[in-house]
């Protein structure tokens, strides 16, 4: 089995374009983590294959074998995932999902209290909390992992972010968001903003943590300029399966510049 | 006051050519003392305005449209690249009306960007509206697609007499359903080339896999049946017609459908000529930027215009790499969308062969960031465009080159090759 295939009869199918570059050679792997993309068909609006495309190149470079599932409306929901990570959609791709993503909210939840390491952005944020009250008063009930709640507002915030989080140190990203997010006692922020406005106009927070999950507005893609974001997902995923992670050595030097020119970018 | 405006919008648009610079200023001077010129000028036509939107090929397609009315002997008034904000449109109508405010013209076919056609259409009623496309654009700027394809929407209802709507496209396809006064014409493609075309919503369908065709999709008024390295078929009338094309890039081509769409509905002075049509369309070239080709060292440089996903994705799909030096150019301008998310949503692996030899803009770091995660080799890398263009030129002197650029890169890449080669002047 090539390490991107999918085990036979899965029901998951790999069937889209995106692909991961071929391994130029068969490398000894210390083990195997299965990566589930929540949504992808309905929510990847905003470079959301960047941060699934990061998780298993940098796997690789740490000398593991990623396998690449995704998970749509629809589907049987596959077993046995280490790491999940999910999108934002528009309005209309948060409908399609909505009434699957609440059947599904037993399944989630106790991956996420279990500790399996989760990355949900923007649109899967919101509905991960407790609900999404729109600009108009409906209630869309989210599956209430996160204890957050959103609310939407007339207000746009767009634009470059940076974050000072106490885990990953300085987080680069680009928010473009008009739901307001409020966090309750049951989650930690996932940093202080300062530049741009994060979870909503008033906190100076953004983002939010709980477990191993991490729930965040940045877009960029998220995890390629912050790799100590993704390796603490991939780290946590491969100590919960193998009991100890073994770090390889990926070159950050093109990261470690597109943050040093992301950071100097305007608001 | 509407005696004054004219002469004095004129003479700012002199004075700010003669100072270099400003296209938009005398348009802003000529609306503030005269709300009512634009739309006054423009109500004289014959034959109306039309307006081209849509989020990719809006310049090429406007174009050709006018080409093609040309070929059919009618005078055309259009907004030459960059300006198609209302302010640019006026501005134009300054340089070509003469002093007393009268526009020769028979009819007046204006690129606008989305959002700002909405403005323009409340205030000028089209007779005809030719929507391209709804992609993922700048999603900083309009917010999100569904409400892009409400502004094109809007466009379709003030449009008085036909709006030519993209069959393929199923958010301009549908907008028909929402039309009850105006006549509804299609542009479409054949069901071999509907694969080459992934809209956003397919944009994780499998390569070559076929797209299901819409159950039922309407008549075309006009369909591209194939492309060829520098040829096509056109159908039309129950014919299908062969015709030469300078033009490059398969989406380019497809937006030669939607220009003959709009040029077959408006009505010439004499009777449709179909050869000269076909002769015009076949002597089109890009429009700047657009897969246009310039010469440097002897050798052919093309600048391919890079704006979101599917464009890219296009435009390594059309040009491909083998045997060119590559160089890629990222500025995050307002122009050319600030979220570098959407360098994610490409994929490079055409480029791994070869490599990319130079990269360049103010994020040319995130994009050997993408590239790396693509296992695409890089050459050299400097977000300073001039020196990286010359390194780029230099490195590669024996090759035929390319460079794919965001709109504001291209300005300026196109500003310093002026200064080697011979570059068309943009007014």
């Amino acid at each position: 089995m090539t390490p991107q295939s999918q085990p036979a009869g899965s029901g998951h199918e790999l069937s889209f374009g995106h692909e991961l570059p071929p391994l130029d050679s068969a490398e000894a792997s210390k083990g195997t983590i299965r990566i589930l993309q929540l949504y992808p068909r309905d929510m990847n609006i905003y470079g959301d294959w960047g941060n699934a495309l990061v998780l298993a190149q940098r796997l690789r470079w740490h000398g593991y074998t990623p396998e690449l599932l995704e998970y749509n409306v629809g589907d049987d929901f596959p077993s046995d995932v280490d790491l999940i990570v999910g999108g934002g959609g528009q309005d209309s791709g948060q409908l399609v999902i909505q009434d699957d993503l609440l059947a599904r909210e037993s399944t989630l939840r106790e991956l996420a209290e279990d500790g399996t390491p989760m990355l949900v952005i923007c649109g899967l944020y919101q509905l991960f909390g407790k609900f999404f009250k729109t600009r108009t008063g409906a209630v869309i009930p989210g599956i209430g992992i996160l204890d957050v709640e959103t609310h939407g507002t007339e207000e746009r915030l767009i634009g470059n972010v940076s974050v000072s989080s106490p885990e990953f140190g300085t987080i680069l990203g680009y928010e473009n968001h008009s739901g307001q997010t409020t966090l309750g006692p049951g989650v930690a922020p996932l940093g202080a903003t300062a530049k741009g406005t994060g979870n909503n106009s008033t906190s100076g927070q953004e983002g939010a943590r709980y477990r191993n999950v991490v729930a965040s507005y940045l877009h960029g893609s998220l995890l390629p300029k912050n790799p100590a974001l993704a390796d603490f997902l991939v780290r946590t995923a491969v100590e919960r399966k193998y009991g100890s992670f073994t770090s390889g050595a990926p070159d950050d030097s093109y990261a470690a510049l597109a943050r040093e020119h992301a950071a100097r970018r305007p608001r | 006051m509407l005696y004054f405006s004219v002469p004095l919008g004129k003479l700012v648009r002199r004075v700010s050519r003669l100072r270099g610079g400003g296209s938009a200023l005398p348009g802003l001077v000529v609306e503030k003392i005269d709300p009512g010129f634009m739309q006054r000028t423009l109500s004289t036509l014959p034959l109306g305005v039309a307006v081209v939107s849509g989020t990719n090929g809006k310049t090429t397609t406007t174009k050709m449209v006018v080409e093609l009315l040309e070929s059919q002997g009618l005078k055309v008034f259009t907004n030459r690249t960059g300006s198609n904000f209302t302010r640019g449109v006026a501005a134009a109508l300054l340089g070509e009306v003469d002093w007393r405010g009268r526009l020769q013209a028979d009819v007046a076919v204006l690129e606008l960007d989305e959002a700002h056609a909405v403005h323009f259409v409340n205030r000028v009623p089209p007779r005809y509206s030719l929507l391209l496309n709804v992609l993922r654009d700048q999603l900083d700027r309009f917010g999100e697609i569904d409400k892009t394809a409400q502004l094109l929407e809007h466009i379709a209802s003030k449009t008085t007499g036909t709006v030519v709507l993209n069959r393929e496209d199923p958010r301009v396809a549908r907008i028909a359903d929402s039309l009850d006064g105006p006549e509804v014409l299609y542009f479409g493609l054949d069901d071999s080339l509907l694969s080459t075309f992934p809209n956003d919503d397919e944009m994780r369908a499998a390569p070559g896999s076929p797209v299901p065709p819409a159950p039922a999709r309407p008549h075309a008024d006009v369909v591209l049946r194939r492309v060829g390295p520098d040829d096509a078929d056109f159908e039309y009338d129950g014919e299908t017609v062969t015709t030469a094309m300078l033009l490059r890039g398969v989406y380019n081509i497809f937006n030669a459908a939607a220009a003959l769409t709009l040029a077959r509905a408006i009505p010439a002075r004499a009777a449709a000529d179909n050869a000269g049509l076909l002769a015009a369309l076949s002597r089109v070239a890009p429009a700047f930027g657009r897969g246009e080709s310039l010469v440097v060292d002897g050798l052919p440089l093309e600048l391919v215009l890079v704006k979101n996903p599917s464009g890219f994705r296009l435009g390594l799909k059309s040009f491909p790499a083998a045997g060119y030096a590559t160089m890629i150019a990222i500025n995050d301008n307002y122009a050319d969308g600030r979220d570098m998310s959407w360098l994610w949503d490409v994929e490079f692996d055409t480029l791994r062969e070869g490599g990319v030899d130079q990269l360049t803009g103010s994020r040319a770091y995130d994009m050997a960031l993408r590239l790396q995660y693509d296992d695409v080799a890089i050459g050299a890398v400097n977000t300073e465009i001039a020196p990286a263009l010359a390194g780029f030129i230099s490195g590669a002197r024996d090759k035929p080159k390319r460079i794919f650029c965001t709109y504001t890169a291209m300005l300026a890449i196109r500003r310093e090759l002026s200064k080697i080669t011979t570059v068309e002047v943009v007014s």
